[in-house]
């Protein structure tokens, strides 16, 4: 049951990933590009999900669990550092070259172009290298 | 290349991913980071942990098929990238993503409505070296 809820949830937010635009490079790099071939449409985007996220999350945690189990669990920490700063940093560069990002580069998959297959085993294999840095531990992404 | 502008569709489309964020926080209490989802179905901690994202990545994979079963389109996208640029870029998406810890889903759509200190130091961010980087591409270097 909790993997068809799963299943459906992915559901949802990649249809919402498809019908939004935020698969398609050739908009996402246009949202970028205030100086040339600008597409605001992006902004709706992160606007609609921000304002369901930020009132559904505060009606979840009403409940004092979720619905199937376990705890929510929630990112605490409150640390600015170099690696934060840094690797957010870098993921902007990389989507600026690109046009993907991972979460719509996963429903783009369902397109069945190359690229996106591409694009994604490189992501996998910058995951690697984070892996490989010396001397930082690694810590569950968001 | 011109893209049209869609306020409404985007709107809805993102209604959607909102919908999906509470939906998994709700169902599995976990935040909707694409970045963690993927590096977590990859460098495995448990079956229970690599399951739940595995069937979440599939129904991510299923909507644009779902989306034309239902209206009789496909979404379309186009790459107006070359496969070396790609490559280039997916690396440094997948670096930067985890050693940042989130990327547009993870400390954009659910960090910043959780008005976390971190996404509201990583999004702008990372919106504003994509913004450099496309404006170096394609009006500095012409690419």
């Amino acid at each position: 049951m909790k993997l068809i809820f799963a299943l459906f949830t992915g559901l949802v937010f990649g249809t919402g990933i498809a019908l939004s635009g935020m698969m398609d490079p050739a908009k996402v790099l246009n949202f970028f590009d205030v100086a040339g071939t600008w597409d605001p449409s992006l902004a709706f985007v992160m606007g609609g999900a921000l304002i369901v996220t930020f009132i559904g999350y505060r009606l979840a945690w009403r409940r004092a669990a979720p619905l199937f189990g376990g705890r929510f669990q929630i990112p605490t920490s409150t640390v600015i550092d170099r690696r934060l700063v840094g690797g957010s940093a870098l993921f902007g560069i990389g989507w600026g070259i690109a046009g993907f990002c991972p979460g719509a580069a996963i429903p783009a998959l369902g397109t069945g172009r190359w690229e996106v297959v591409l694009f994604l085993l490189a992501v996998i294999v910058g995951f690697f290298l984070r892996r490989l840095l010396p001397s930082v531990q690694p810590k569950a992404a968001t | 290349m011109e893209t049209a502008f869609t306020p409404f569709a985007s709107l809805g489309g993102g209604l959607l991913i909102g919908l999906g964020a509470v939906l998994l926080m709700l169902g599995l209490g976990r935040i909707f980071g694409a970045t963690g989802i993927l590096s977590g179905a990859i460098f495995v901690e448990s079956r229970d942990e690599m399951m739940w994202r595995l069937a979440l990545i599939a129904g991510m994979i299923l909507a644009p098929g779902a989306l034309f079963l239902a209206t009789g389109t496909m979404p379309t996208i186009s790459v107006p990238v070359s496969p070396a640029m790609i490559v280039i870029g997916g690396i440094i998406v997948g670096l930067g993503a985890s050693l940042g810890s989130g990327c547009t889903s993870g400390h954009g759509v659910c960090g910043l409505s959780r008005l976390s200190i971190r996404s509201l130091v990583a999004v702008p961010t990372f919106m504003v070296t994509a913004a450099i980087t496309v404006f170096l591409i394609r009006h500095v270097f012409g690419g």
